[in-house]
């Protein structure tokens, strides 16, 4: 990988920022001028640097993508093929623009939910007060393009004290190849507010194309959030993103990750404990095979007294793909009484197949509980035996076993047709991975 | 009336890792029969069970087994246990994720399936379950758990045996089902296992104790040791090695020889 080479990438994606639609207010103006600033200060990673030791990007770097001008269409029955019954709220990004015309109205009277730019037009301080707090440009070149390059997002605010009667499906589209999506999506859940979110990334095309997404969810004192985050991007896309999470007071955070598509995948989720009695409970599961590779970085920062953070990761590894797993725990001075525990699991179904877990854990504080532990391993021959001493044969026996490993995942998602679906696909990617076993 | 022959086994003998295990096991298993087979620790008797069921831990070296007089070794596990061939685990295996009642009408779907039979959907199983779990005074409970997982040590053993009754196998062998039930267990499950008797199938038990057989009463016991059968006798058998240990049959097996 050549400096000259992921630089002309940089320089890609940052062409054309001229571009920019000059906002209402000066300070968005401002932000988005420093993210600039800042994307053009770092340059993007390599394998060179620690966070990317497993993950060459040099394929994406060969290509260059440009911002959609505009939305593609969307057919009706596209659109309906994505839509969960269970959501009482839609919000759909096509190709990283907004699409308030596909989007539905929200009739619930515990949201607030607002492109930003009618937030910018009223006088709701949520935004300037959230946006790039919680996922902060730092040293991430990938936010700080995203930011640079932030059109039309979405605010949702969960008023105090209610609870989202329905979970709130924000749907992003890629219509079409050749495109960097820059979708943006700011939660802000009220004191001992509620809700369940689900962001689901599809694609109608095959072509390649790059998702640069950014969420930021920010949880006040007592409020109780479930994120579910369903990355199926086309097998030749690329995608990469982050949500930043800050939990306050007794608040509790719950989040489910699910990798299935993209050729490389990069999901940074990471997540500020800002208070005391702060809680995160943390599922991921990638399932990939062909030439994929899925990389999840989980961060937990441990920043008060009395937090508990719960992390299990699950990656079923097939043909000549690669997981790459990496949590980092800080626990600080005055963390005491921290309970926290990380488990990554993953099931190599080939030869070739590859992960890489590494649990970093940074502990100041002296009174923590703090457990770890990392498994990777093929299916237990025994387990195997005792389901064809049942009448199952050998492929029936490793699929059912596959399909219970991942399911413990799925089963934990409180969406019951999401988790049907993506039953349906773990069903699937484990009878093909049998029937490719088999196959001469 | 002639006896149908369910399991034949002449001559055979099986090893693991190149280490010999079994070294001429010889036995005869006709229809309507309950056959035991009792000896020392690591006499071979598991190993014989797993070899009957296909583990494929065990390498088969010598000799045949002819199961309703086809060639068992010619059959992958699962064919086995499609024709009926049955085996309850000395130490049952946990799977995580897989529930019970999933996995209960998966096997018998599948068993139903190879016998030419209809398979049941799921409430129709679910009454036949039912059925079953009520046989052996099983918590309805136990379906919605995972295969196993965090099960007591009976309670796996009494799920092996609905497993049985689920798949009603032509030979069920019963490898030390009665260790780890209690006096009340033990009494289900055995009279369990007992209605679960009928003229055409057999069940071949191993055990340590005579008072397994004292419920499920059986026909002949075979005494092993080294990988051998070296005397079969009435259930009176049974009650004499209860009284005097495995030693005398060795040397009289000995003294016969000499
Ligand atoms: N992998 C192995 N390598 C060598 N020897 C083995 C191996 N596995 C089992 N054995 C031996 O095979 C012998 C028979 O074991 P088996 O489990 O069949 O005994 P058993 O009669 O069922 O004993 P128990 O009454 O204790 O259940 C034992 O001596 C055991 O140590
Ligand atoms: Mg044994």
């Amino acid at each position: 990988m050549s400096e000259t080479l992921s630089n002309g990438h940089l320089d890609s994606l940052l062409r054309g920022q001229s571009r920019l639609p000059s906002s209402a207010r000066g300070w968005l103006d401002a932000l988005r001028a420093d993210a600039l600033e800042q994307a053009n200060a770092l340059s993007v990673p390599t394998t060179r640097d620690e966070e990317w030791r497993y993950t060459d990007l040099s394929p994406l770097y060969q290509k260059s993508f440009l911002p959609a001008p505009s939305a593609g269409t969307v057919a009706a029955q596209a659109l309906d093929a994505c839509l969960l019954p269970e959501a009482g709220c839609r919000l759909v990004f096509v190709d990283g623009h907004y699409a308030p015309r596909l989007s539905s109205a929200c009739a619930d009277p515990a949201l607030g939910v607002t492109s930003f730019s009618d937030a910018l037009a009223g006088q709701d301080p949520t935004l300037q007060a959230n946006l790039a707090r919680h996922a902060p440009l730092g040293a991430d070149t990938f936010v700080a393009v995203n930011t640079a390059w932030l059109q039309d997002g979405v605010q949702v605010r969960v008023h105090a004290g209610r609870t989202a009667a329905a979970p709130i499906q924000v749907l992003c589209l890629s219509t079409r190849p050749d495109v960097v999506a820059y979708p943006r999506l700011l939660v802000v859940a009220e004191a001992d507010s509620g809700c369940t979110l689900v962001e689901d990334y599809v694609a109608l095309h095959g072509g390649e194309y790059l998702t640069n997404a950014v969420t930021e969810v920010a949880l006040a004192d007592g409020a109780r959030v479930r994120h579910v985050r369903v990355q199926r991007e086309s097998t030749s896309g690329f995608h990469i993103g982050t949500c930043g999470v800050r939990i306050g007071r007794g608040a509790h955070y719950l989040s489910s990750a699910v990798a299935l598509g993209a050729r490389i995948s990069r999901f940074n989720l990471n997540i500020v404990q800002a208070a005391e009695g702060a809680e995160s409970t943390l599922d991921g599961l990638a399932l990939i095979g062909g030439r994929q590779l899925a990389d999840m970085h989980s961060l937990l920062d441990h920043r008060y007294a009395h937090g508990r953070s719960r992390q299990l990761f699950k990656s079923v590894v097939d043909d000549e793909a690669h997981a790459v797993f990496n949590g980092k725990i800080f626990v600080h001075h005055g963390a005491q009484r921290t309970d926290s525990s990380q488990q990554s699991r993953s099931l190599l179904l080939s030869p070739r197949a590859r992960v890489d877990s590494k649990p970093q854990l940074e502990i100041f504080a002296d009174d923590v509980k703090c457990a770890h532990g990392a498994a990777v391993g093929q299916l237990e021959a025994e387990q195997v035996f005792y389901l064809k001493s049942r009448g199952l044969d050998e492929a029936g026996a490793r699929n059912l076993l596959t399909f219970a490993f991942a399911a413990e995942i799925v089963h934990r998602i409180p969406l019951p047709s999401l988790a049907a679906q993506l039953e349906r696909i773990v069903l699937q990617q484990t009878q093909k991975q049998t029937s490719d076993r088999n196959r001469p | 009336m002639t006896t149908k022959t369910i399991l034949e086994v002449r001559d055979l003998s099986a090893s693991i890792n190149g280490v010999p295990i079994l070294k001429g096991m010889d036995m005869t298993i006709n229809a309507g029969e309950v056959h035991a087979i009792m000896g020392p620790n690591g006499s071979g008797k598991s190993t014989f069970a797993k070899v009957l069921a296909g583990h494929p831990a065990y390498e088969v070296t010598g000799g045949s087994v002819l199961l309703r007089g086809q060639d068992l070794f010619a059959m992958p596990a699962e064919e086995r246990a499609r024709a009926g061939v049955f085996l309850g685990f000395q130490y049952p295996i946990e799977v995580p994720g897989v529930t019970n009642s999933a996995f209960l009408r998966l096997a018998y779907n599948t068993v139903q399936g190879a016998r030419g039979r209809d398979e049941l959907d799921p409430l129709e199983f679910d009454d036949f379950v039912q059925e079953k779990l009520a046989l052996l005074e099983m918590d309805p409970a136990f379906l919605d758990r995972s295969v196993n997982e965090g099960f007591s040590g009976g309670e796996k053993k009494r799920n092996e045996i609905l497993q049985m009754a689920v798949l009603e196998p032509m030979l069920a062998i019963l490898d030390e089902v009665d260790s780890g039930l209690d006096i009340d267990a033990l009494r289900i499950v055995a009279s369990g296992v007992n209605r679960l008797r009928t003229a055409d199938n057999a069940i071949l038990l191993v055990t340590h104790y005579q008072r397994l057989l004292d419920h499920i009463v059986p026909d002949y016991v075979h005494v092993m040791d080294g990988g051998r059968v070296l005397r079969t006798g009435s259930k009176d058998l049974a009650l004499e090695l209860e009284s005097r240990g495995y030693d005398w049959v060795a040397k009289e097996k000995a003294g016969v020889a000499a």
